[in-house]
């Protein structure tokens, strides 16, 4: 047996000494300037032209999409929808320093780190619609993605439930050899789940190849950060832990990708998990089924507008001379054109055929459920007008 | 009298409960100022001080686990759990601590003052995250009570009397009907009691029995089945533990069948304890066996919602087929 002595190197005192709060002072990576200038003393991350391009795309896709779907939402297109506006930079920014097979747990409010990995305006659709493509078989409300082709696991709307299953995703990729990181993404409020600390412990105490991306945006629905804890924010908590931590202006995107970029090294080279708390600002809504005007001012939401982490960025790239102007207006024609097509599309086609209701609820569906069904479809049948989706289908 | 919905049945509930009793508070995730994601806690903070109503940080097993040391403290908390389908990080508090405080100390310490209240149910396009109706996980919880108004009044009078009671309750309002759901409602305080089942409608051919938002499916299936000449006795259970098996099989006994409808999954639904003890109690009383129509045996679905819910259809012809057994 190994000789513990659980006390390690701890020093004494002999006089009352109780620690204070806030003693860490925990500094904030930032490589842009909101102007979009870069700081004179950062270190600019190793970005090519490509990767940048291809960001930037992503962040002015990720706008479109939101406000054509919040108007969609308004319509009563859809019926629900879950903007990530004034966050972009910290999901796109932090995807774009993953690689392909890197596994990617969300919240709901990284569809930008989505559409960078490849997914289609077809497959947002269909999934907003819940028609019979979508890769979820319309079984959870619009927003609730996931594509195994893609390395991102479907989103559940239960809070920090991905944090615990990150940690064992990514032990599970550290047996197996792999080449492949976690990320877990989750919101300020999300941490206070208990789920948080199990995940984050465990990862930290099994070794576990994961990055927790914490972003800090400000509110919990109408909760401000400000109840729902008194420490510094959620970096405070990986140190905590005894995690790796740092903190990066989530309006930032060259501040995001270094710091993911270096978390992902560190990660796979220790063999070990990364804690990142991005500071940013929900702009957005929580959902279209929220009203901000309740509990926040339109001037603090201006004074975050003026922050606007796609302009940040932009700029930057312009002043690279990456930036041709007139395609980019035409990208964005196009992209504003694509999204319309295939919203109109999506919501044209059924959803799927009522046999669906009791697959995937077991590997093969027992004899209840068959029972269940063969009594449903008998009933559909004797009532084709009161359930019109799926009794033309039978 | 006034007219209200639901969800202002509920919030004047909580203020005559504040007014009436300052050791109530009123607590759960965005109830502070913002008044809650459905805005049943609005003004309350407003009115009452932050010190009696209050956000919490985003953690369930924590409002539980607070509230229920709150109570066994003295004071009177009622805590909100955002929807039903969030309640199970809590479910260790409810389970083992809440439900077993006073029996595990031999009766020296209590968190009977504690109310849980929670919105539950489909029928808003919610999918399997917003749309449960979890009451037969808590009915197996010897020690916690659970109750489920189908509309303003019976929201306001059985509210009070959950706060009152000196159990821990679990009030399950069904959200379906927090707007769409309007009646007249006392502005004065009253209590309607617990553990008793509302006859809603008497009838002689058989007994129709659900709760919350299912309680105007049974109606409307019993409209249709009055037109085809036959006679239902339509009750609202209310609570579902402790249940009014008195209530229940007196009709039974009059009407010789039972008709039990619930939103959530069939198999160990509350239906089949009802089943169960009824049997036992009118077995000659009999003509029929007991119906259960409920949700199927699977996650709450969002595209075929419709085809998942125990309808009104689907219980009209449960109704023809009891009948005609």
């Amino acid at each position: 047996m190994k000789d513990r002595n659980h006390l390690g190197n701890i020093g004494l005192i002999h006089q009352v000494n109780i620690i204070e709060n806030g003693l860490i002072d925990i500094p904030m990576l930032q490589v842009l300037q909101p102007d979009g200038s870069v700081h004179s003393k950062a270190d600019l991350p190793e970005i090519t032209e490509h990767c940048a391009l291809k960001i930037l795309h992503t962040m002015q896709y990720i706008r479109l999409l939101d406000e054509r779907m919040v108007a969609a939402q308004r319509q009563g297109r859809i019926s629900f929808y879950l903007a990530c506006t004034g966050e972009e930079a910290s999901t796109i920014g932090s995807a774009a320093a993953l690689e392909p097979q890197d596994m990617i747990m969300s919240q709901y409010r990284e569809q930008g780190a989505l559409a960078y990995r490849g997914f289609t305006t077809k497959e947002f659709m269909d999934q907003m619609f819940s028609n019979q493509n979508e890769l979820n078989k319309g079984r959870q409300m619009p927003i609730h993605y996931g594509s195994k082709a893609l390395n991102f696991m479907t989103i559940s709307s239960p809070l920090g439930t991905q944090i615990p299953q990150a940690s064992g995703y990514a032990y599970g990729q550290k047996m197996a050899g792999l080449d492949a990181v976690t990320i877990c993404y989750f919101g300020e409020g999300a941490a206070s789940e208990g789920d948080f600390h199990a995940g984050v412990n465990m990862a930290a105490v099994l070794d576990c190849p994961a990055i927790f991306f914490c972003r800090n945006n400000g509110y919990a629905i109408s909760t401000p950060s400000e109840e729902q804890f008194a420490g510094d924010g959620i970096a405070s908590r990986g140190i905590g832990y005894g995690v790796r931590t740092i903190r990066v202006d989530g309006n930032d995107v060259l501040a995001v990708y270094s710091a993911t970029q270096a978390a992902r090294k560190i990660a796979l080279e220790h063999q070990c998990p990364v804690l990142i708390e991005a500071m940013t600002y929900r702009l957005a809504a929580h959902s279209t089924s929220d009203d901000p005007t309740g509990y926040r001012s339109k001037d603090e939401e201006e004074r975050w507008r003026l922050k606007d982490p796609v302009l940040r960025f932009k700029t930057w790239i312009d002043a690279k001379g990456w930036l041709n102007k007139e395609q980019n207006l035409e990208f964005i024609e196009q992209t504003r054109q694509e999204i319309l097509k295939e919203l109109k599309l999506a919501e044209q086609v059924p959803i799927c055929p009522i046999e669906q209701i009791i697959e995937d609820v077991y590997d093969t569906p027992p004899w209840h459920l068959k029972a269940q069904l063969a009594e449903l479809k008998t009933h559909i049948k004797k009532y084709p007008e009161a359930y019109p989706k799926t009794s033309g289908r039978l | 009298m006034a007219k209200m919905n639901m969800l202002q049945a509920v919030n004047n509930a909580l203020i005559t409960a504040m007014n009436d009793d300052e050791k109530v508070m009123v607590f759960g995730e965005d109830v502070g100022h913002f008044g809650g994601v459905f805005r049943a806690t609005s003004n309350l903070q407003q009115t009452f001080g932050k010190g009696r109503c209050f956000n919490t940080p985003l953690t369930e097993q924590g409002i539980i686990g607070f509230a229920t040391g709150l109570a066994s403290q003295g004071s009177v908390p009622v805590a909100e759990i955002q929807f039903a389908d969030y309640i199970f990080p809590a479910f260790d508090q409810i389970v083992n601590e809440t439900a077993k405080f006073r029996y595990r100390s031999g009766g020296q310490f209590s968190c009977g003052t504690l109310t849980i209240r929670t919105p539950y149910g489909g029928g808003i396009a919610g999918g399997h995250y917003h749309s449960q109706s979890p009451e037969a996980f808590f009915a197996h919880v010897p020690g916690m009570k659970v109750v489920i108004p189908r509309n303003p009044y019976q929201a306001k009078g059985l509210l009070l009397a959950s706060i009152r009671d000196d159990n821990p309750v679990l009030f399950m309002e069904p959200k379906r009907l927090y707007r769409a759901s309007v009646g007249e409602v006392p502005e004065d305080d009253y209590q309607l009691p617990l553990g008793k089942a509302d006859v809603i409608k008497l009838g002689s051919d058989i007994t129709l029995l659900a709760w919350g938002a299912q309680v105007e499916i049974i109606e409307k299936a019993a409209a249709m089945a009055e037109e085809q000449g036959i006679s239902c006795e339509v009750i609202d259970l209310q609570s579902i533990l402790p249940w009014d098996i008195e209530t229940v099989c007196s009709s039974v006994e009059k009407t010789g069948r039972l008709l039990i409808n619930h939103e959530a999954p069939l198999t160990a639904g509350f239906a089949s304890e009802i089943a169960a003890s009824v049997q036992e109690k009118c077995f000659l009383h009999l003509e029929s066996p007991i119906c259960r129509v409920c949700g199927l045996d699977t996650p709450y679905p969002l595209a075929h919602e419709k085809e998942y819910m125990p309808d009104h259809l689907k219980t009209f012809e449960a109704i023809k087929r009891t009948v005609n057994f």
